[in-house]
């Protein structure tokens, strides 16, 4: 009986000692592949139209979808903010509590979020299927690098089209917000961008939004890329690592934007 | 998808995006209403600034004409030592008064600058010698109750 327990706590020690060391050398394997990225980057962008291509895979085809929610964000985020705001007589604030919450915060991570869901998702898959049909394999013996034609790319196009997509979530829903704020409600008109262009400052807060898109696109893009290439190159395996870039994208994300709100906006200074 | 639509799409993409970073920086935000770099510097002393951030507004006659950059405390006086930066177009007369008013019960904390009669004008890095410190409402309704129990007191004496 001792020696069957004692063999369980060893196996689950060996187990978990296995998911730990794995981890870190992936989290090892992802860094030296950043770099690998960097560094045949130049090579990549000198033929600049298979970025081209991959911007109007992960952005243009994400338009829909980031413009779509950003509108809605921003008319709920307008309604919500209405009722509460009402009650201290603060509601010529709406512009300002809109415009704030979607430049900082909700802008560049609910676009990072869809953008991780829309087309890093696709991103992996593509690279995941193009490991298991062999294609990547087949580009190195026809002494072509698939870091430079297939990876930097696809990353330079994530990295390029995020900014440019949180952009327009927040613009959106800043539109929404004074749709649902002025016209529905009936907040005045000056009063909203009034209030709005009082209390929104170019820097830190529109310039700190931009700079966390830039950081999410770059996470999201590098995840997205290294899952595919990283997959097990079986059917099992590509769906494995599009579920991990969704979930892990995610979490990086949001992880990320705690941390990056702590640096830019810890209290004081405001 | 052939190349040139592809090239199209992509273009229109990032006009809009940049497009929407215009409009956060222009209309949204307030890149050309007020330029940090430019205006210049008065400092005020205070005896208490109550609860005057940095970059609250600076306003004459109820517009904004600037912007509060620094709040120190002076070691020897123990006064609140507060650096606006003030719009270039506009100066203020020596004997200019800066106070510290709160916009409504809740609303954000300002200085207000009055203007004074002298000729001569302020110049960067010249201090406001006329000031009026924040009230503190506290101490107000402290003040207000002290002097009602007073009344209170005197009243039963009688």
């Amino acid at each position: 009986m001792s020696t069957d327990a004692l063999a369980g706590v060893t196996h689950f020690l060996r187990r978990l000692g296995g998911a730990v060391t794995g981890s870190i050398s992936r989290l090892g394997f992802a860094s030296r592949f950043l770099v690998a990225i960097a560094w045949h980057s130049p090579q990549a962008l000198r033929r600049f139209q298979l970025t081209i291509r991959e911007v109007y895979f992960a952005g243009v085809l994400s338009l829909v979808i980031i413009l779509m929610s950003g509108l809605f964000v921003g008319m709920v985020l307008s309604l919500q903010g209405y009722e509460t705001l009402k009650r201290y007589g603060a509601d010529e604030q709406l512009g300002i509590l809109v415009a704030l919450s979607l430049v900082r915060e909700l802008g560049p991570v609910m676009a990072g979020l869809l953008f991780a869901s829309r087309a890093g998702s696709a991103i992996t898959a593509e690279i995941g299927l193009m490991k298991t049909t062999e294609q990547l394999a087949a580009m190195e013996m026809m002494a072509v690098d698939p870091l430079a034609r297939v990876i930097a790319p696809r990353f330079w196009g994530g990295v390029i089209s995020m900014p440019l997509l949180a952009a327009l979530f927040s613009a959106f829903g800043i539109f929404g917000g004074y749709l649902v704020g002025v016209r529905l409600i009936g907040i005045d008109d000056g009063a909203f961008w009034g209030q709005m262009k009082a209390g929104v400052d170019v820097w830190p807060d529109v310039t700190n939004g931009i700079i966390k898109s830039l950081v999410f696109g770059i996470a999201v893009s590098l995840i997205a890329v290294f899952e595919g290439y990283d997959a097990k190159p079986t059917a099992e395996g590509v769906s494995t690592a599009t579920t991990r870039t969704v979930v892990i994208s995610s979490l990086a994300i949001l992880a990320l934007d705690f941390v990056m709100t702590v640096f830019m906006f810890r209290g004081g200074g405001q | 998808m052939n190349r040139s639509a592809i090239d199209l799409w992509v273009g229109v993409f990032v006009a809009v995006g940049f497009g929407a970073i215009l409009f956060m920086a222009l209309k949204v935000g307030n890149l050309l209403t007020l330029d940090r770099a430019s205006g210049y510097r008065i400092e005020a002393n205070f005896d208490n600034i109550g609860g005057l951030k940095l970059r609250a507004p600076v306003k004459a006659a109820g517009v904004v004409i600037g912007r509060v950059e620094a709040v120190r405390l002076n070691p020897k006086t123990y006064e609140a030592l507060v650096t606006l930066r003030v719009d270039n177009q506009y100066s203020f007369s020596r004997d200019t008064i800066a106070s510290i008013n709160t916009s409504g019960l809740l609303g954000e904390v300002f200085v207000a600058l009055d203007a004074g009669g002298d000729s001569v004008m302020l110049k960067d890095g010249e201090r406001i010698t006329k000031t009026q410190s924040a009230v503190v409402i506290e101490k107000l309704i402290s003040q207000f109750l002290f002097d009602k129990a007073a009344e209170g007191g005197g009243g039963s004496k009688k």
